[in-house]
């Protein structure tokens, strides 16, 4: 089954820190936007759908800047991290049914050398998941970032199942080998073994530095089209055969759940499955949005990947990486390539079915899901094939 | 704006959060409760989640409770904690069944269980508020 719409054209940005982008934050976006167009055959004006990330531009600014004149579709899901993969489905209903032909799907910020979230989180509460939850019940508490409230599910996920630290070092580990065939990668050629991942400072307990994604300067986006739409471009379209999303309940407080693994992802990857007529099982890899090492492990137990409090001693043994049962992240990730919002999730995905992944290309992927993760635990997840 | 991200955030004193802080100043804990099903609940919403009854009041806790999870802050992201490093933000479950977020003040972060029993204390903020913490009972 599939939902006749594919992805036709990725593009990316220079990853870096250092120098920063010299790019705007709109203008690092546009910069993989003019890109993914160009991969996809078309030209900027044949753009008439845009998804924008939350708080991160709006489409009339995209269209203004790219010549579309004729922009008949916009919307943005306000679901964090989630929004990527969760907007390939919104995407593939609109050129379905026509509201749209072609939608660009941009995300992308100047996160090095902008503003760095820990700024963002003292003068921006408003813009912080929960709003006026987290100002009022966990920040006066000195809780005010996305480490310290995820720590706080992996804190009990440890007492609860016996997850180790080791289990979350071999997450960190299997990406930054990753990112050692990806010259895009910003730590390609810093690697790292459990020994190092052990020895750096404690952030948030059970959170260590390398648990940590990147603040980078990056950006990606990608174009969707319909199937029949696909057949007069240039490109090998790979096909969205299923997207869904979920949230957490409720969605906007973390600390009261009565079942705190309960996530987005919990909901969405069932949904997503059962669409495509897949099993977890058939993935031929997972692009598992790794904000932070330990969502990665709740996330492969919450979609299903193996059961839960099975994750730690699942990412361990090479399974994770490159060759082994289920290679999660081939480009590195958040925590080793570059925080590109879950985006270059999905485009590593497409050049793995595109068989275009250079030396980490997985032999004959056919095909493979990925996940989103935002806010409070919103969650998402595209089963992609080609 | 540099001068006020040094300040000690505090909650908006409005709406329903001004009135739970109102009886955390006062020295009470209170939660709301349905007047129909009786489930207490935290953190204050409009109506009940369980059954839809938009009747309830503020009703005392027993203020005991157990911790369930907490995290450790060994690197502050708000420069208003810079310097209080290592700290832990600790989530309770108290006796009502609800969940309540604070720091249990007698309590080195390295000597924190899971299930510790603790009770309801109050940190006068010096600016009109209390904030609920705990103390160690167990």
């Amino acid at each position: 089954m599939s939902t006749g719409a594919c992805i036709v054209g990725i593009g990316e940005s220079e990853f870096c820190r250092g120098e920063g982008s010299g790019l705007s934050f709109l203008g690092i976006q546009l910069q993989a936007a003019t890109r993914a167009i160009s991969d996809a055959g078309l030209s900027n004006q044949d753009i008439d759908g845009i998804m924008p990330f939350p708080n991160l531009g709006t489409a009339e600014s995209f269209a203004s800047n790219l010549g579309c004149r004729d922009l008949r579709f916009a919307a943005t899901l306000n679901i964090g991290g989630a929004a990527p993969a969760a907007s390939l489905g919104t995407a593939a209903m609109v050129v379905s049914s026509r509201a749209a032909d072609h939608v660009l799907i941009p995300a992308g910020w100047n996160a090095y050398s902008g503003f760095r979230a820990a700024k963002q989180v003292a003068e921006q509460t408003f813009a912080i998941p929960g709003g006026g939850i987290a100002r009022d019940y966990y920040i006066p508490h000195g809780l005010t970032a996305p480490p310290q409230w995820y720590a706080l599910i992996a804190r009990r996920h440890m007492h609860e199942f016996g997850t180790r630290s080791e289990h979350l070092g071999a997450i960190a580990v299997a990406m930054r080998k990753h990112a050692q065939l990806n010259d895009n990668a910003v730590m390609k050629g810093k690697e790292m073994t459990l020994d190092d991942y052990m020895a750096a400072p404690m952030i948030t307990d059970p959170y260590r530095l390398f648990d940590c994604c990147l603040e980078t300067d990056a950006a990606a986006a990608v174009v969707v089209t319909s199937e029949e739409r696909a057949r007069d471009l240039p490109g090998k379209p790979v096909k969205i055969l299923s997207s869904a999303a979920g949230q957490p309940y409720p969605a906007d407080e973390i600390t009261g759940r009565v079942d705190m693994f309960r996530t987005g992802l919990t909901l969405a990857a069932p949904r997503a499955f059962a669409k495509a007529g897949l099993e977890p099982s058939d993935m031929d890899f997972a692009q598992i949005y790794d904000c932070f090492t330990f969502e990665v492990l709740q996330q492969i137990e919450e979609a299903g990947f193996c059961g839960r409090g099975e994750g730690g001693p699942f990412v361990e043994g090479g399974r994770i990486e490159l060759g082994g049962e289920l290679p999660v992240n081939t480009h590195g990730g958040l925590l080793s390539e570059a925080h590109v919002l879950g985006m270059s999730h999905i485009t590593e995905a497409v050049r793995q079915l595109r068989g275009t992944a250079g030396p980490r290309q997985i032999k004959d992927a056919r095909v493979g899901a990925v996940t989103g993760w935002g806010d409070f635990g919103d969650g998402s997840m595209a089963i992609l094939g080609n | 704006m540099g001068a006020d991200l040094m300040a000690r955030p505090l909650p908006l004193m409005a709406g329903l959060t001004e009135e739970f802080y109102g009886y955390c100043t006062a020295g009470e804990l209170r939660f709301q409760r349905c007047s129909d099903c009786r489930v207490w609940r935290h953190v204050p919403r409009e109506l009940c989640a369980a059954c839809g009854s938009f009747e309830w009041s503020w009703e005392l806790s027993s203020g005991r409770g157990r911790v369930f999870t907490w995290t450790v802050v060994v690197r502050p992201l708000h420069p208003a904690f810079a310097g209080q490093e290592p700290y832990a933000p600790v989530v309770v479950e108290m006796e009502e069944g609800v969940r309540l977020l604070g720091r249990v003040m007698d309590c080195p972060p390295e000597e924190l269980e899971i299930d510790m029993s603790v009770e309801v204390a109050f940190d006068d903020t010096g600016e009109g508020v209390s904030l609920p913490v705990f103390r160690r009972t167990g």
